[in-house]
């Protein structure tokens, strides 16, 4: 049977022919660019716009870097080494990081408190970032805006423990107190936490020297320094404010809703920009001249009110999102308000406000700059105030914003690229 | 009953707000510091250096003012103010004294209710243009886009310079100097105005100076001086004779090598006096016989503190011009010490 075709068919293959390399249009980067730029002519035409606009950004932007000047002491030295050949002059940044860093008059011997605090800063928040963290760490974190107090402004060290003495006194006089009421726990605990600080007052007032940092006044922050201090002091105090402020919203009591409804339709109706003039300027006008409340804590203040207040318009709608079985559950299972809100309502809630948080997060770190329309020198300060109108370096303008525009990217790229990974952490839906 | 307790409680707190308002100079000693206002930064008039320092001419000012009151120049607290803030800064009396480029005007001195105690800079507005432009005088500026700082005479005086010539313009209003000057080497207007010392400052910084042009107009008085709140003469004094000390010390050629030198008595009883060596000047103003010696020695006499900050040995590279002493032709005429 074998051989029954051998005769009517000429030629039978008996083995496989080896597979043939796809055609070279089909395969590799060739497919990949034809498929991907070249699909059609709508495409191809983008593509090579997309490519003369990368090459006279390349081409712009090659030289500046390349004949880039580094090591003169002002901007006419610069000059005379490029020679018009279109170099950048970054030795305004050689000269000044210390200036666009921490403003001109922190003390120069004192960077490492600043720098040392900045560090602490990432050991502090970790555990509040990362759930996995041992929760031991936590007592860091509740203990670093006292020590962080202390590096930057420096003072007693006597200040900030008896400041964070108060805290802990108040917080024992509410585990006391929780079990008659919330409120009798609440008013107790400020009560003990006054009286922790005005005891402590005469402490410190007796011993003003003891384990002394040299003392750096609030006047003398600035640079990138006073965003870092502005944008995580705000950040942090006005997100707990945020959520109060929406779950007062949906009270049904009437006082505390409208109280929270009209703080946050003011604030929402205010520009920051005014806020901020009223802090600097306005204010100054109801204190007693001896007594001005520091600069620093009125902006931080008004920063707080003003991102609390869009905080708590995001929580809301994480609140609202919510099903109405969510809290239904909660009531059946017999939990009170306190514990429903929690266990059940806040995580869920959120969760679902992470990217409007994060959203507010980094606006209110950019908005931080606003504060040197009020002659603050944080770093946009530094940089139109006394760096361009120098003397030395009048007219270095790109050099020093490209830096500045780095520094709040490398920050704000960080705080994105964080809250896309818990968004995915803690993700359990089933989209 | 009622009522005149109220009347008489409203009187004590008049009274004390008037005694605490009227003691800058106390607030100042027991303070041990000098709040002193000045510019973010303009070059050469006000800019900290590389290590933070305050430097320039009307920083020179404050360090003069500290020197006479506090005996130490560095005992100066220097508060930056912008255009908008810098008023209210001295008027609700954040800083003792604001020396800002800020020109004597009528409505600032009677209607803002402060008292300019001097003049430090005789200044007025220019034009500058490309010379591209090929314009040569400030009259052919009709349609042209002008960059001005806002809040400042220099907007005012535009308008009337132009109403007044019957010719149009565009205003493009721009917050600080430095980016006034950006947008105006970007082409954003034809016409970049301020007071001429500030135009020739920032175009000696400028990468082609040639290009560029001064037009021969000076369209404004800029009077540029020193000031304190209205009301508190005593402080007021201080700072006025101050400054009339650097303007005085030039012009007897008392200067901060030779002050110490004089100060051992020379033949000119009105170098005596100034240096405290003759009559009781000091006492007179409350303060020790030696403020003015001390206020020459911080930074010089005034045409010392010209030629360090703003003079042609400088960047800035300045003349003297109606900044010289009136003996050699300018404006600068300080009352006799006496």
């Amino acid at each position: 049977m074998s051989d029954t075709h051998s005769h009517s068919v000429a030629f039978v293959r008996h083995d496989q022919i080896p597979a043939a390399p796809p055609p070279a249009g089909e395969t590799g980067p060739l497919k990949w660019v034809r498929e991907n730029l070249f699909s059609g002519p709508f495409n191809t035409v983008m593509t090579l716009l997309g490519l003369y606009i990368i090459y006279s950004l390349v081409v712009g932007i090659f030289p500046w870097i390349a004949n880039s000047v580094w090591g003169t002491e002002n901007i006419r030295e610069c000059r005379e080494i490029t020679q018009g050949n279109g170099g950048a002059c970054f030795s305004v940044i050689e000269q000044r990081w210390q200036q666009l860093l921490f403003g001109f008059e922190y003390p120069s011997t004192q960077y490492w408190r600043p720098t040392t605090a900045f560090v602490l800063l990432f050991v502090a928040v970790a555990p509040v970032l990362f759930l996995n963290l041992p929760r031991i760490l936590l007592v860091f974190t509740g203990l670093y805006p006292f020590l962080a107090y202390w590096l930057i402004w420096g003072g007693t060290i006597l200040i900030p423990i008896s400041a964070a003495l108060g805290f802990v006194v108040g917080y024992f006089a509410f585990k006391r107190l929780e079990h008659n009421s919330f409120a009798t726990g609440l008013f107790g605990a400020v009560a003990a936490a006054v009286l922790t600080w005005w005891v402590t007052g005469f402490l410190v007032g007796a011993a003003p020297g003891l384990i002394a940092l040299p003392e750096v006044a609030s006047r003398n922050m600035g640079g990138f320094m006073l965003n870092m201090i502005l944008g995580t002091i705000c950040v942090s105090l006005s997100l707990p404010i945020g959520i109060a402020l929406a779950l007062g919203r949906q009270s049904h009591m009437p006082i505390i809703k409208w109280i929270c409804v009209v703080f946050i339709e003011f604030i929402r109706g205010v520009p920051l920009i005014t806020l901020l003039f009223v802090a600097n300027v306005v204010l100054a006008y109801f204190f007693p001249p001896e007594t001005s409340l520091d600069l620093i804590l009125r902006v931080i203040i008004m920063i707080t009110m003003f991102s609390s207040a869009y905080i708590a318009e995001v929580i809301r709608g994480g609140l609202a999102a919510l099903p109405r079985g969510q809290y239904e559950a909660a009531d059946s299972l017999g939990l009170d308000y306190a514990q429903a809100t929690r266990l059940i309502i806040m995580p869920q809630a959120l969760k679902i406000s992470i990217p409007g948080i994060v959203n507010v997060a980094v606006g209110l770190f950019k908005d931080t700059t606003l504060v040197s329309v009020i002659s603050m020198f944080d770093l946009v300060g530094m940089i139109r105030g006394p760096i361009l109108s120098s003397t030395d370096w009048a007219g270095v303008y790109w050099e020093l914003w490209a830096f500045a525009a780095a520094l709040f990217f490398v920050v704000c790229y960080g705080i994105s690229q964080y809250s896309q990974w818990l968004e995915r952490k803690l993700q359990t839906g089933h989209r | 009953m009622k009522k005149s307790v109220f009347l008489g409680a409203l009187t004590v707190a008049g009274l004390s707000a008037g005694v605490a308002a009227a003691g800058t100079l106390d607030d100042v000693k027991a303070r041990d510091m000098l709040n002193c206002g000045v510019t973010t930064g303009v070059p050469g008039f006000a800019e900290p250096d590389a290590n933070g320092v305050w430097q320039g001419f009307d920083v020179a000012v404050c360090r003069a003012v500290a020197a006479a009151v506090l005996g130490d120049s560095t005992k100066v607290q220097f508060v930056p103010t912008t255009g908008k803030t810098r008023f209210t800064a001295l008027a609700s009396g954040e800083i003792d004294m604001l020396a800002r480029n800020t020109t004597w005007t009528f409505s600032r001195d009677v209607d803002l209710k402060f008292e300019f105690v001097g003049i430090n800079y005789y200044d007025g507005q220019g034009f500058m243009v490309p010379s591209a432009l090929g314009v040569s005088s400030a009259k052919d500026l009709d349609g042209a886009t002008v960059c001005i700082q806002t809040g400042t005479t220099t907007e005012l005086n535009l308008a009337d310079f132009f109403r007044a010539n019957n010719i149009s313009y565009e205003p493009v209003p721009i917050e600080t100097g430095a980016e006034a000057v950006q947008q105006y080497l970007a082409g954003a207007c034809d016409v970049y105005t301020t007071d001429a010392s500030a135009l020739a400052a920032q175009r000696a910084n400028f990468e082609a100076p040639a290009d560029h042009v001064l037009l021969p107009e000076i369209v404004s008085k800029e009077p540029l001086g020193p000031l304190v709140r209205h009301g508190d003469h005593e402080w007021g004094d201080v700072v006025r004779w101050t400054l009339n000390a650097l303007i005085t010390a030039e012009e007897l050629g008392v200067t901060s090598v030779n002050a110490e030198e004089l100060a051992g008595g020379t033949d000119n009883p009105e170098v005596n006096r100034l240096l405290g060596t003759e009559g009781t000047l000091g006492e007179m103003l409350g303060l020790d016989a030696e403020w003015a010696k001390r206020a020459v020695m911080t930074g010089g006499n005034y045409g010392e503190i010209f030629s360090t900050n703003i003079g042609e040995e400088t960047p800035i590279g300045l003349a003297r011009g109606l900044n010289a002493q009136w003996t050699e032709g300018g404006l600068l005429y300080s009352p006799p010490f006496r």
